[in-house]
């Protein structure tokens, strides 16, 4: 995987801009300020994760929408894989925050949650 | 008026703000109700799907929806009743407090009475016709609040190839947003030189998904009679004048508008309260109660945050101060002001009662950008504390806590300047 020259740090508003390098393997980050920039640094050039936060379909007119988002983070490159596969859910049936909706998403041990109700006054 | 119909304090606004408020409010023995015009309570992060709610307070990232489910679970363990899809027409001032005017469809028009009430009403978005955008007025103008509304309760794709104007953290979200949804986001333009969002949105909402950020441009025509069907952009000089030449038509089907949130507060300021030019929300002092006794303001209404957390602390100390207002009876306040001097875009609260003793928040956010900044508190040319910051940007707001001790007796007002740094 080819790394990125540049990168902006996000730990803390002082947004440093991180500059990459890369010998044998190893991640060499410049331009950071802290410790905290270099970890992210290299964290972000070897394996950037986020979480994935969107919304599936359900079964009810006055609701059409549930927001869901995974439990934690998964690898960034799966992120267009991992709502092709949240898509095809539709919810047909009462849904409590925080209830798991899809188990180990794409193999990366990370689960789906609902992240909003859909309760019998809503159907 | 029947008793039934007198609450201790009022809350107009179910969001955020007003439902940690209300719970205040109640946990300090008031009788609480909170008036709500849509149809659920929770407010605007209902909408908001996207996740980073909630690490100051709860130090766990949070979707909107869950955010607000926290609150909604306080309010409804304390019974608070809320009026939903209730409008408030008319809130005068009485000798028991504040008679409210409500309509909704079940009750018709009808009047309830408070000792005090807490403005939560949140903020608005600026519309096209605020930013002065010219050309035809075609369908596939929206603001950026509006596609959230779409794309995450109603679950419709407004865009398939768009631009989006402003770069405030709103716009930047929706641009990740629709990016995932399958529509095409072929850049932000920001007149200002610096992004108006969060630097943490920019790198994770546009630098992800290759979205181009041009600084120092903007969509000067829109074109397309009945629909949108292309903008012109062009970059823009010191004076945010557009520079002839730099123009270029980009075709696409929408414009979205992220280009600055101004607080709600048409009602109370219509019948003569004064407003923050800085803030567009009322002058508060720490109690957040505004110049006018009993009527308190907090989150979005107050000034625009970037935080929830935030917004939920400021309903806190409102609801907590109004049960406290209404249990210890009217008394005089002292007030002295609060200045907001060199290089301070906002500063809240403007006044400060030095009859209420103890520690006083401030926010404020710096005019610019500014490195290796120093914040100086002073009274009357004596200097109380002093605050290195490495970095001020202006879409961070800060935090400051504030020991009222230091103040001297006679001091006639403090005053808040920065000074030091320079640009970048």
């Amino acid at each position: 995987m080819k790394i990125p020259e540049e990168l902006t740090c996000i730990e803390c508003p002082l947004s440093c801009t991180l500059r990459l390098k890369e010998t044998d393997g190893k991640i060499e980050v410049s331009g950071n300020q802290c410790r905290r920039g270099e970890e992210y640094g290299r964290k972000e050039a070897l394996h950037p994760c986020r979480s994935l936060t969107t919304t599936v379909a359900t079964g009810y007119a006055h609701c059409p929408r549930l927001p869901v988002r995974t439990a934690g983070e998964i690898p960034r490159e799966l992120l267009f894989a991992a709502l092709r596969e949240i898509k095809k859910l539709v919810v047909r049936e009462p849904v409590l925050t925080g209830q798991v909706l899809i188990k180990n998403l794409l193999g990366t041990g990370v689960d789906v949650i609902a992240t909003g109700e859909l309760n019998e006054q809503d159907i | 008026m029947p008793p039934e119909r007198f609450y201790d304090v009022a809350v107009i606004g179910a969001g955020p703000a007003g439902l940690a408020a209300a719970v205040a409010a109640s946990d300090a023995g008031a009788r609480v109700t909170l008036v709500e015009r849509e149809e659920r309570p929770g407010g605007i992060l209902k909408q908001c799907v996207h996740d980073g709610f909630g690490l100051i307070r709860f130090g766990e990232k949070l979707s909107g929806p869950e955010y607000a489910y926290r609150y909604l679970r306080l309010a409804a363990e304390r019974e608070l009743p809320i009026l939903t899809q209730t409008f408030l027409l008319a809130l005068e001032r009485d000798a028991e407090g504040y008679r409210l005017r409500l309509q909704n469809s079940r009750q018709g028009v009808f009047e309830l009475c408070a000792a005090a009430v807490v403005w939560a009403a949140g903020c608005r978005e600026r519309t096209a016709r605020q930013v002065f955008i010219h050309g035809d007025r075609p369908a596939g103008i929206f603001t950026a609040g509006m596609v959230q509304y779409m794309v995450n309760v109603q679950g419709y794709l407004p865009t398939r190839r768009c631009i989006i104007l402003g770069s405030g953290d709103i716009g930047l979200i929706m641009a990740r947003r629709l990016t995932l949804e399958g529509a095409r986001v072929l850049g932000v333009f920001e007149i200002k030189p610096e992004p108006s969002g969060l630097m943490r949105n920019v790198v994770q909402c546009l630098h992800d998904f290759n979205i181009p950020l041009h600084l120092s441009s903007t969509v000067t025509r829109v074109h397309g009679p009945k629909r949108v069907e292309g903008v012109t952009v062009a970059a823009v000089d010191e004076r945010l004048q557009p520079i002839p030449g730099t123009e270029r038509t980009i075709a696409c089907d929408a414009l979205i508008l992220s280009v600055g949130l101004i607080p709600e507060n048409d009602l109370i300021e219509s019948s003569g309260l004064p407003l923050d030019p800085r803030t567009g929300g009322p002058i508060v002092d720490q109690n957040l109660m505004s110049c006018r006794e009993g009527l308190f303001c907090c989150g979005n209404a107050l000034h625009v945050n970037d935080l929830v957390d935030y917004v939920s602390e400021s309903g806190e100390t409102a609801g907590r101060a109004a049960a406290a207002y209404v249990f210890t009876g009217r008394r005089q306040r002292e007030l002295i002001a609060v200045k907001a001097g060199a290089n301070l875009l906002s500063l809240v609260p403007q006044q400060l009662d030095r009859k209420s003793g103890g520690a006083v928040t401030f926010y404020f956010r710096s005019a610019h950008t500014l490195k290796n900044a120093l914040l100086t508190i002073s009274a009357g040319g004596q200097i109380l504390k002093q605050k290195k910051y490495l970095v001020l940007r202006p879409p961070e707001m800060q935090r400051l806590v504030f020991e009222q001790a230091a103040i001297p007796h006679n001091a006639a007002e403090l005053a808040f300047a920065i000074t030091g740094g320079g640009g970048e």
